[in-house]
């Protein structure tokens, strides 16, 4: 199955995030994201009434209130009223479904973004709520017990060891020295196991931060970025909930949204991965075909800043500024939500040739 | 580059209740789109993609709940998007998966809608804690009514005229199979007897607490060419917001509505609804919404929506029905309330309303808004595809 090409070329054209804390006590939603939406319009030069398109993902669970993105909205000035949606999902997601609104050509440019605030709760605990309601959820298996099963069934299966996983951990978090925004950088020490086999090391840090993304179509594009990071194609897919039917060691659904999105159809140079885990990242390398060649997660990743919500989009405004920078010509940004990897989206992200 | 037109090819829902307690959410889902799949005479094999919706994820205690539904609907293997927008959710959620088909990204996408209310107490549950919130702003009602009181001020409409609305409704509802209430007996003294909830807002000019799924098959033309029974087409789709609260904020008839039917009209080639558009389901939860919402999407001047209820206009049999379905008065599982709208819509130009059809019915108008009068989803569906 080949990739079917976009019916119009949409491209990321600025990027902004937060720097990302363990705790924001001091800010609300609201005061997180604006200055990220002020830095994404101050890169283009567009006001919010020259947006054709808003789109945001944030979820009530960490919010702790009903329609909390309605706080968000308020902050981005819907005045006069404006062309927007908002998803339950990560923001990667909010910006395919921008993607989709351009491609019809009822808009050129949308304004994306995403926030979360993991510090109010116990993350760990929340989480459990996105589970089977009737047979899952009632048991409280938490994320990273989750995420410990599926590491155990890839050393079981000979794909990876303690000390490979440790490594992931290691070489992200060195690459996130040079990232301002990274809330882990440099040396973390791989700590005592939090649920065996994963180490403190293994799990990404809990967090709160927003990410914003501005999408153009076709010539607006050029007018508004010098080297656009045009989307040659984005697809995402989803897997079964259970976990006793999925095999936790593979990712079909990442390696069927990576074809469609035409990722194989030449290699990427760069891959942004969201793999909260040091064990998931094995899994994604495998079922995205990535060898060593690819520079995977240069900014630190997921292990580095984890910003629920906002994580995924991060990896795509990421991607999209080492294009930008002109440090990579075709790029790989993935994104991920449910347990285990449940669900993921696959964006291919090129420069015009240089 | 033109965008492909967008057809409805099958519409499943639920019998919608006070309280599903024989089913599950997965299993409430998987009826309504088992009956769209069959109604559209489809398989699950011929979806390419699901696009869900639902209000808060509170309602029913399921964090981001598409994760957990996507075995039930068929979507493994399959992209899923879940749209979140507050009370007009059941519309974006449509206009999101007809996106999807315009932009050729998909040919066939089941797009659906759902709320079981019966799991949670949605009026608690819309009423939010300080400090988010001032106390004493009970449900949505509370919140409303204040407005309503602004329109009846505003254009000295005569207080028996929500009471006109509701007993309509609730009488059309009785045509409509799905309805959740029921009320053979209904009679105009029983509603203006009924207590008092949020003065001027009595009980039964309010909606109920449903448990209901709503589905619909979308596709492009293709697809349509090869469906059993009348499609129905895609004239016009929009969304608006705009914020909570703000100086010059209009509760009465906010700018948001009136922008987004101004986008629809204008895809749809409508220069005078009243005329052009035959039959209307618009999001009317407190009776008096629906002159509110006559006057904000362009059917009548502003100060005379109330005279067209009153003098019989959107009875089923006047000139400009308005919720023929029974409406959000008869019938709320809130998420899918816009979509219910939408589906009603398409099954009048489709002639597949049934006992409550609007005869010759040709353009519908189909609304849902959420939030505090500030989100606003519309689509205008016909039973020929569009010229342009």
């Amino acid at each position: 199955m080949s990739a079917p090409r976009p019916l119009r070329d949409i491209a990321v054209v600025a990027f902004a995030q937060t720097d990302h804390l363990r705790t924001s006590d001091e800010l609300s939603e609201v005061e997180m994201l604006m200055p990220v939406l002020h830095e994404v319009l101050a890169q283009t030069g567009l006001k919010t009434s020259d947006i054709g398109f808003t789109c945001s993902g944030s979820t009530d669970y960490l919010a702790g209130r009903a329609f909390s993105f309605t706080m968000a909205l308020d902050g981005v000035g819907a005045w006069p009223p404006i062309s927007e949606s908002h998803v339950e999902m990560d923001g990667a997601w909010a910006l395919y479904e921008a993607w989709t609104k351009l491609l019809t050509g009822e808009a050129d440019t949308a304004l994306v973004y995403a926030y979360g605030k993991s510090s109010p709760g116990s993350v760990r605990d929340v989480l459990t709520r996105q589970l089977d309601p009737y047979y899952v959820a009632p048991l409280w298996p938490d994320s990273i017990a989750l995420a410990a099963l599926q590491a155990q069934a890839l050393i079981d299966a000979g794909d990876t060891d303690e000390p490979a996983l440790a490594a992931v951990a290691t070489r992200s978090r060195a690459s996130a020295a040079d990232n301002s925004h990274a809330q882990l950088r440099g040396s973390v020490p791989r700590g005592d196991y939090a649920v065996r086999p994963l180490r403190t090391g293994d799990c990404p840090p809990i967090g709160d931060g927003a990410a914003a993304v501005i999408l153009a179509a076709g010539e607006r594009a050029r007018d508004l970025c010098e080297r656009p990071a045009w989307i040659r194609g984005i697809d995402h897919r989803i897997e079964a909930h259970g976990l006793g039917v999925r095999d936790l060691t593979d990712s079909p659904s990442s390696r069927l949204a990576a074809e469609r999105a035409g990722a194989f159809e030449r290699p990427v140079d760069t891959a942004e991965l969201h793999a909260p885990f040091t064990s998931q990242e094995v899994v994604l390398r495998k079922a995205l075909r990535l060898d060593d060649s690819v520079d995977v997660n240069p900014s630190g990743g997921p292990l580095a800043a984890n910003p629920i919500m906002a994580a995924g989009l991060i990896r795509i405004g990421e991607a999209a500024a080492r294009i930008q920078r002109g440090d990579s010509d075709r790029a790989l940004a993935h994104a991920t939500s449910g347990p285990c990897l449940q669900q993921n989206l696959v964006a291919v992200l090129e420069g015009d040739p240089r | 580059m033109s965008k492909e037109p967008v057809a409805v090819v099958g519409i499943g829902q639920t019998k919608h209740v006070a309280a599903r307690r024989d089913v599950s959410i997965a299993g409430l889902v998987r009826e309504a789109a088992q009956r769209a799949l069959a109604d559209a005479e489809l398989t699950w094999a011929d979806i390419d993609a699901v696009v869900i919706g639902k209000a808060p994820d509170f309602f029913e205690g399921v964090m981001m709940p598409e994760l957990y539904l996507a075995d039930a609907l068929g979507a493994v293997g399959k992209p899923m998007l879940r749209v979140h927008t507050a009370g007009s959710v059941g519309g974006s959620t449509a206009l999101v998966a007809s996106n999807l088909v315009a932009g050729r990204v998909h040919g066939t996408v089941l797009t659906l809608a759902y709320e079981k209310q019966s799991e949670s107490n949605a009026m608690w549950g819309l009423s939010l804690p300080i400090p988010f919130q001032q106390p004493l702003l009970a449900g949505a009602g509370g919140f409303f009514a204040p407005h309503v009181r602004a329109y009846m001020r505003r254009t000295g409409a005569p207080d028996g005229v929500g009471s006109l609305v509701a007993y309509k409704d609730r009488r059309n509802a009785l045509k409509n199979p799905y309805a959740h209430l029921h009320e053979h007996d209904i009679t105009l003294e029983k509603v203006q007897a009924s207590p008092m909830l949020w003065d001027p807002i009595r009980y039964s000019e309010t909606c109920p607490s449903s448990d209901g799924a709503c589905a619909m098959i979308l596709t492009d033309r293709a697809g349509a060419a090869r469906s059993p029974r009348p499609p129905a087409w895609m004239h016009g789709g929009a969304m608006r917001s705009e914020p909570t609260l703000f100086a010059g904020k209009d509760f009465v008839s906010p700018q948001a509505g009136k922008d987004c039917a101004a986008d629809v009209y204008r895809q749809a080639g409508i220069a005078d609804p009243r005329r052009e558009i035959d039959a209307v389901e618009m999001y009317v939860p407190f009776s008096w919404y629906e002159p509110m919402w006559l006057e904000n999407l362009g059917f009548a001047a502003e100060g005379e929506g109330w005279k067209l209820t009153e003098s019989g206009v959107t009875e089923l049999d006047g000139d400009l029905p308005v919720n023929m379905s029974g409406g959000v008065l008869s019938t709320n599982p809130i998420g899918a309330s816009g979509m219910i709208r939408f589906a009603e819509a398409a099954l009048q130009v489709r002639g597949q309303a049934g006992e409550h059809q609007v005869d010759g019915a040709r353009r519908v108008l189909g609304h849902a808004y959420g939030g505090g009068s500030q989100f606003f989803s519309m689509w205008l569906v016909g039973a020929t595809p569009p010229t342009s």
